[in-house]
């Protein structure tokens, strides 16, 4: 019925139909819901049945557990906060009105509504242990409030300006924006300004790629391009102690901003078991799950492999730079380690960094975007190396950010082209020699 | 010990840090445009290391032993001609330096062709004398700063040019194209080098 409906609408977009303009809508949405129309026959041409429409959506597939986490988290992390701390504690019988304005604001008046507020038994929390199938789902539930009032608006804001260009310029809507779509809500904070996610997609899809021709031809990756023009453009939304989690007002550093601290000494676990408290919980095993706050898709590295997984199998993202990402963090954090510093900066292990901030996230997809990344197979090794490299030199060496994924990938992908040049006047000097001989 | 890693501290600081293109955005006019393609951009990259490594520490000696207040050789304060001093160094400097390089290695004076000359009037030059002169380095410092800085603008010019090289294919709407294209790219790249700010 479907097929029917779009069949009937298309000779309204082809050339002298009265939509003609709008060709690419038309297009998007047939191809998403079916297989493109024109079939390359003669054998020759038929490699493999994937292209980049596939491509993209086994992407958002390896995403899913990321975006499963960032919602259960988020909203675990804000009823945690709304349950504990003394400051924000509701009693079970206490309206509405007990909270601050804006503390949770229109999100409590939805689980109010939804008789979800898990928050008010008060007893959750100390049973954190016990496997409650109605906390779960009230916390997911209220992690997509969180979540996706900041996802459709980067579909709505970014999707109209990819539309807008493929219509005035007359190429396809790629799926590729369904990936960038998805990546960049969840490196933000939960709290941030929806103005705001509004502009960084903006600036991320019209700079970041849509002037250089649309996908596959821009050089940064256009997720971080916006993350990073919100970064330097509104640090205060998207930095420091009081915006990694979804409740207004309460500040609680992440845990690399913990350790950048130069008052903190010694090994990073006992540094953040003193810091949180050692009833809050702050092993390696937390990190590793994910049960800590950040930004909303980037704190379980658990889900960050699973999204590798899949992105190795499929051979879609590439296991070269994941492990030039993993050997170069490696591998300078031990040399750091090494140092007689006592800060515990310096002597974070690799295991740690794994887990810490964006780590995992970044090397598993902003990394591996096969647009932005060296082209080469030797350049992949250089690239993640540098990428790893860059991380923990950010994170160390440098006062300024307490994370360095998100900077490191960006300078690395600005040298990327420069990595091919050599690894490929290498290899043509290497040839030239053997042709000699 | 301490002295070396202050040295290297320095030599990545002027590098990447304070990088003159990136950063201070120095030198655009030869940035923008001799980073076409991937291999003219290395020789001019190659050609500002070395004048940058031989003009900042000859400007020190000539700014401490004579122009700076109470100097070794003339005691009165001639600050105030340090900019055209140096203009004047940097060009006599770079004349001798082709005169030479065209006698004894023909082949490299080739390679950078027109590209010494055009660094004469290159601002990151000059302006690598003048902050060596703000910063009141000595004369290991600027040797290392005049490498250093050097470096790391060859490293921006060929990041360009590797950029450029790939953006060829690309398809950028008509009123960008050309130099207005490169300056969003130089934009994004300064984005990219924000990495080092507070090191």
């Amino acid at each position: 019925m479907l097929r029917k409906l779009l069949d009937r609408f298309e000779p309204l977009f082809h050339k002298g139909g009265k939509f003609e303009r709008l060709y690419p809508v038309y297009e998007a949405q047939d191809t998403f819901l079916y297989n493109t129309g024109e079939v390359v026959k003669g054998r020759t041409h038929v490699r493999d049945a994937i292209d980049t429409k596939r491509m993209m959506i086994t992407v958002v597939i390896a995403l899913i557990p990321c975006v499963l986490m960032a919602c259960y988290n988020t909203g675990y992390q804000a009823g945690k906060i709304l349950e504990t701390s003394p400051a924000f504690v509701i009693s079970d019988s206490a309206p509405p009105q007990g909270l601050p304005t804006g503390l949770a604001g229109w999100r409590y008046e939805v689980m109010n509504t939804l008789n979800l507020k898990y928050w008010d038994v008060g007893d959750f929390y100390k049973n954190l242990t016990a496997f409650d199938l109605t906390r779960i789902v009230s916390c997911v539930i209220f992690g997509l409030l969180y979540f996706l009032p900041v996802y459709i608006v980067t579909m709505a804001v970014g999707g109209a300006c990819e539309a807008l260009f493929s219509i005035i310029r007359r190429h396809e809507i790629n799926e590729g924006f369904l990936v960038t779509g998805l990546l960049y809500p969840l490196t933000l904070p939960p709290n941030i300004p929806y103005w705001q996610v509004a502009l960084g997609i903006m600036f991320g899809v019209v700079v970041g790629k849509e002037i250089f021709g649309g996908t596959g031809r821009n050089f940064l990756n256009p997720a971080l391009t916006g993350r990073a023009f919100l970064y330097f453009a509104y640090p205060k939304q998207i930095s420091g102690n009081s915006v990694w989690t979804g409740i207004d007002g309460y500040s609680g550093a992440t845990a690399l901003g913990k350790i950048a601290e130069p008052s903190s000494t010694g090994p990073v676990g006992e540094t953040l078991a003193t810091l949180y408290g050692p009833s809050s919980g702050a092993t390696w095993s937390d990190f590793f799950w994910g049960n800590v706050h950040g930004s909303m898709g980037e704190t379980s590295a658990f889900c960050c492999l699973l999204g590798a997984v899949i992105l190795i199998m499929t051979r879609i993202g590439s296991w070269r730079i994941m492990a030039g990402v993993l050997i170069g963090m490696s591998a300078f954090s031990v040399l750091l380690w090494l140092l007689p510093k006592q800060e515990t900066v310096w002597n974070i292990l690799p295991h740690w960094h794994l887990v810490l901030g964006g780590f995992a996230f970044g090397t598993v997809f902003m990394a591996t975007d096969p647009v932005s990344a060296s082209m080469t197979n030797t350049g992949k090794w250089i690239y993640g190396g540098l990428i790893g490299f860059m991380t923990v030199l950010v994170r160390t060496v440098n006062p300024a950010f307490p994370e360095g994924i998100m900077l490191a990938i960006l300078f690395a992908n600005v040298l990327a082209p420069l990595i091919d040049y050599f690894v490929v006047q290498a290899n043509v000097k290497r040839r030239a020699l053997r042709y000699v001989a | 010990m301490d002295a070396i890693l202050d040295l290297i501290r320095l030599f990545l600081r002027s590098a990447f840090v304070e990088n003159l293109a990136l950063v201070y955005f120095l030198g655009m006019c030869t940035f923008l445009a001799v980073s076409k393609n991937v291999k003219t951009a290395l020789g001019l990259g190659v050609a500002v290391v070395v004048v940058q490594g031989i003009t900042i520490p000859v400007n020190y000696l000539i700014y401490d032993f004579i122009l700076k207040e109470g100097a070794y050789l003339f005691p009165a304060n001639l600050e105030f001609l340090s900019l055209i001093c140096f203009i004047g160094v940097i060009a006599a400097i770079v004349q001798i330096l082709e005169m030479v390089l065209d006698k004894y290695f023909p082949a490299l004076f080739n390679t950078l062709g027109i590209f010494l000359p055009l660094i004469t009037v290159n601002c990151a030059i000059l302006g690598g004398s003048l902050f060596m002169q703000q910063n009141e380095y000595n004369f290991t410092e600027s040797c290392v700063y005049g490498v250093g800085s050097g470096f790391g603008w060859a490293v921006a010019i060929a990041a360009l040019a590797g950029i450029r090289e790939k953006i060829t294919y690309s398809d950028i709407p008509k009123g960008l194209r050309g130099l207005g294209m490169v300056f969003v790219v130089v934009g994004l790249m300064a984005l990219g080098f924000l990495a080092f700010t507070g090191i």
